[in-house]
């Protein structure tokens, strides 16, 4: 397939934009620390934030034709330099986490201020800044060790942020410490599958290397390299089996903290679990290993079913949504495993549907944090007549969890759905199904303590702060929006399957 | 029959697994705190040994030109990019290394230990109280 693509030699603004996107949290972060004030710290986080969406947004206009975005750093060209390659599928993953940060950042004023000690809110907010830059450099590169690094920056701060959980509770601590331990294994293994890719190839471009791995498939240590980097995203991206420090590193972080990695964080895994399997290694080298069929399949819908069941059975309103995510993750994965463009697009679709759904729920829980002293669902027991607006966010977001029509949730589950059949794997779609149902029960007791379990007889209305109420609403109405509105997703997403699949 | 040629001449891998196998053993094994940020070392520096013994080119020299750069083409260098790379490896594994120590310091102040199996104890005891954790309490939010 031949693309137009731009370079990047003249000095107008809009073909400096990929490296802009990430320079602006990235030069933040330090301005944050030198000027010193926690409410300036707040204004330039709000910002960043804001900067970045702008950028990223006119980055997809750009790129909405099927056209690639090649920066050159610093004007090296690749395959010696580094290069920024921006297609339809980055780009929608910038939109989604510079979108969600600017959605979560009029929640970090009074969330922030509530659970982290005024002394700390500088550091706090400058760590969140690098930590956007991570997730950001981690989608933009095309160079395969500049993931890596952009990783670690990411998953660096996001220790940092889990563990200021501690003010609240402990056991952020040791959650972030083990949250550490296993993310610095997967990262370092992810490091090995690089080397051995280096030793095959030579480079690290990714265009390049995919290139040159051509007729390679068979070769042991392109086998055993990509085994490493599975596993090592997969620890990421808490792959079933591997998703251990999930729910204890949701549950104990910092609301706002929570709601912005649960939409952000293992969606940008997923992403480099995309690039590697399609650009890299192409879809031709993944049917002769199978790999799908027998190890991203099962454990696809082992995450979508126990994982859900042990959602039902949680104690702490952040612990089930935290279950919950691994089991969406797990539809993700299954939209990737059915090995078609169909499937791809419903993985895509959900990406950015779940991201938004989770993002509403954590910050709902955030909000039960502050005015009920805690996210148990003891605390919630009646918090649907003395907080209405916040508890009507929760059920439209509960109702997009579930896949309710009407809401971003059904979407991606129709289209997930529609793609199993579409390829003649049926039993899947029952198993979707099935999932559904388990987060119906999930779900239904959030609700049913919110609205039906009035221990008290509370009827003073005590509603969450305003500024928490607009970042909570506006992701609502994403919700909403998005499952009614279906061009843009669809679209964006049925493009990037194909330039994914063709390549 | 054994192939001593295949098993000398990846002797840098034989290293690498058992050094690699060693520090995740500690990691998962060991209880104390430290010890696990030990076998993570010993873990990733395996890693960058693994990178250094692949730039490694047989008969090959330190690749730095003349300082007249005159360049016999007869001259064998070694691939110094894996070295580069490890270096940016080495920096995040530092960072790594002190983020951990100092979440030990932060656990040993709120739990009085750095042992897994105590934490354990003092953790269970904490999920099935039901009690509500202690808010941060300070209403003037800014």
């Amino acid at each position: 397939m031949s693309l137009p693509i731009s370079h990047s030699d003249s000095f107008s603004l809009v073909e400096q934009l990929p490296i802009l996107q990430i320079l602006v949290p990235f030069v933040s972060a330090p301005l944050i620390v030198f000027i010193g004030n926690r409410t300036i710290a707040w204004w330039i986080t709000f910002l960043a934030s804001l900067i970045s969406l702008l950028i990223s947004i006119n980055l997809l206009l750009l790129v909405n034709d099927g056209s690639i975005i090649s920066y050159h750093i610093g004007g090296w060209a690749p395959p010696i330099g580094i290069e920024y390659r921006v297609d339809a599928l980055n780009a929608f993953v910038l939109v989604l986490i510079a979108l969600i940060s600017t959605i979560v950042a009029p929640y970090a004023y009074k969330s922030v201020g509530n659970e982290i000690p005024k002394e700390h809110h500088t550091l706090f907010y400058a760590a969140y800044l690098l930590c956007v830059t991570g997730l950001m450099g981690v989608v933009i590169t095309g160079d395969v060790f500049n993931v890596f690094v952009f990783l670690e920056i990411s998953s660096l701060a996001s220790y940092v942020l889990i563990s200021l959980g501690s003010h609240r509770d402990k056991r952020a601590l040791t959650s972030a410490f083990n949250y550490l331990i296993i993310g610095t294994i997967g990262a370092t293994f992810f490091v090995i599958g690089i080397g051995l890719l280096y030793m095959v190839t030579g480079t690290l471009n990714m265009i390049d290397m995919a290139g040159l791995l051509e007729g390679k498939s068979s070769s042991s240590t392109v086998r055993s390299a990509f085994a490493f980097i599975i596993v090592g995203v997969g620890l990421k991206l808490a792959i079933y089996p591997l998703h251990i420090w999930l729910p204890k590193a949701y549950t104990f972080a910092p609301s706002f903290i929570t709601a912005f990695l649960a939409a952000t964080a293992t969606k940008v895994a997923i992403y480099i679990l995309l690039r590697f399997m399609f650009t890299i290694f192409r879809p031709s080298f993944l049917e002769e290993l199978n790999v799908l069929n027998f190890v991203i399949l099962p454990l696809s819908i082992a995450a979508m079913i126990i994982a859900s069941l042990i959602a039902i059975f949680q104690k702490d309103f952040k612990g089930l949504l935290a279950y919950s995510s691994i089991a969406q993750v797990g539809y993700i994965l299954l939209g990737i495993s059915i090995m078609s463009e169909s499937g791809l697009t419903a993985a895509i679709i959900h990406l950015f549907n779940h991201g938004i759904t989770k993002v509403a729920l954590f910050m709902v829980a955030g909000a039960y944090v502050i005015k009920r002293g805690g996210s148990l669902l003891t605390n919630l027991q009646g918090a649907g007549f003395t907080m209405p607006w916040t508890s009507a966010a929760a059920v439209v977001g509960c109702l997009s969890l579930i896949g309710v029509p009407g809401t971003a949730g059904f979407i991606s589950k129709w289209i997930l759905v529609e793609a199993a059949i579409e390829n003649g794997k049926w039993p899947l779609a029952i198993v979707i199904i099935f999932s559904s149902l388990l987060a119906v029960v999930y779900c239904g007791r959030v609700i049913e303590t919110l609205y039906f379990k009035n221990g008290n007889d509370e009827t003073i209305v005590n509603e969450s702060p305003l500024t928490m109420l607009i970042s909570i609403w506006i992701a609502s109405l994403a919700c909403i929006y998005f499952g009614l509105s279906t061009d843009i997703t669809i679209s964006v997403s049925d493009l990037a399957a194909k330039m994914l699949y063709l390549k | 029959m054994i192939n001593w040629e295949f098993i000398i001449g990846h002797l840098n891998y034989w290293f690498f697994i058992v050094l690699m196998m060693t520090g995740l053993y500690i990691v998962i094994a060991k209880g104390n705190l430290v010890k696990k940020v030990v076998g993570l070392n010993i873990f990733q520096t395996s890693v960058f040994m693994f990178y250094i013994s692949i730039g490694k080119v047989i008969g090959g020299t330190a690749p730095i030109f003349p300082v007249d750069m005159k360049i016999d083409n007869n001259i064998v260098y070694s691939n110094p990019l894996p070295h580069v790379l490890i270096l940016t490896a080495i920096v995040v594994g530092v960072a790594t290394t002190s983020l951990a120590l100092a979440l030990i310091v932060r656990i040993r102040e709120e739990y009085g230990t750095i042992e897994e199996d105590e934490i354990f104890i003092i953790e269970h005891e904490l999920d099935s109280s039901n009690k509500t954790p202690n808010t941060y309490k300070e209403n003037g939010h800014f």
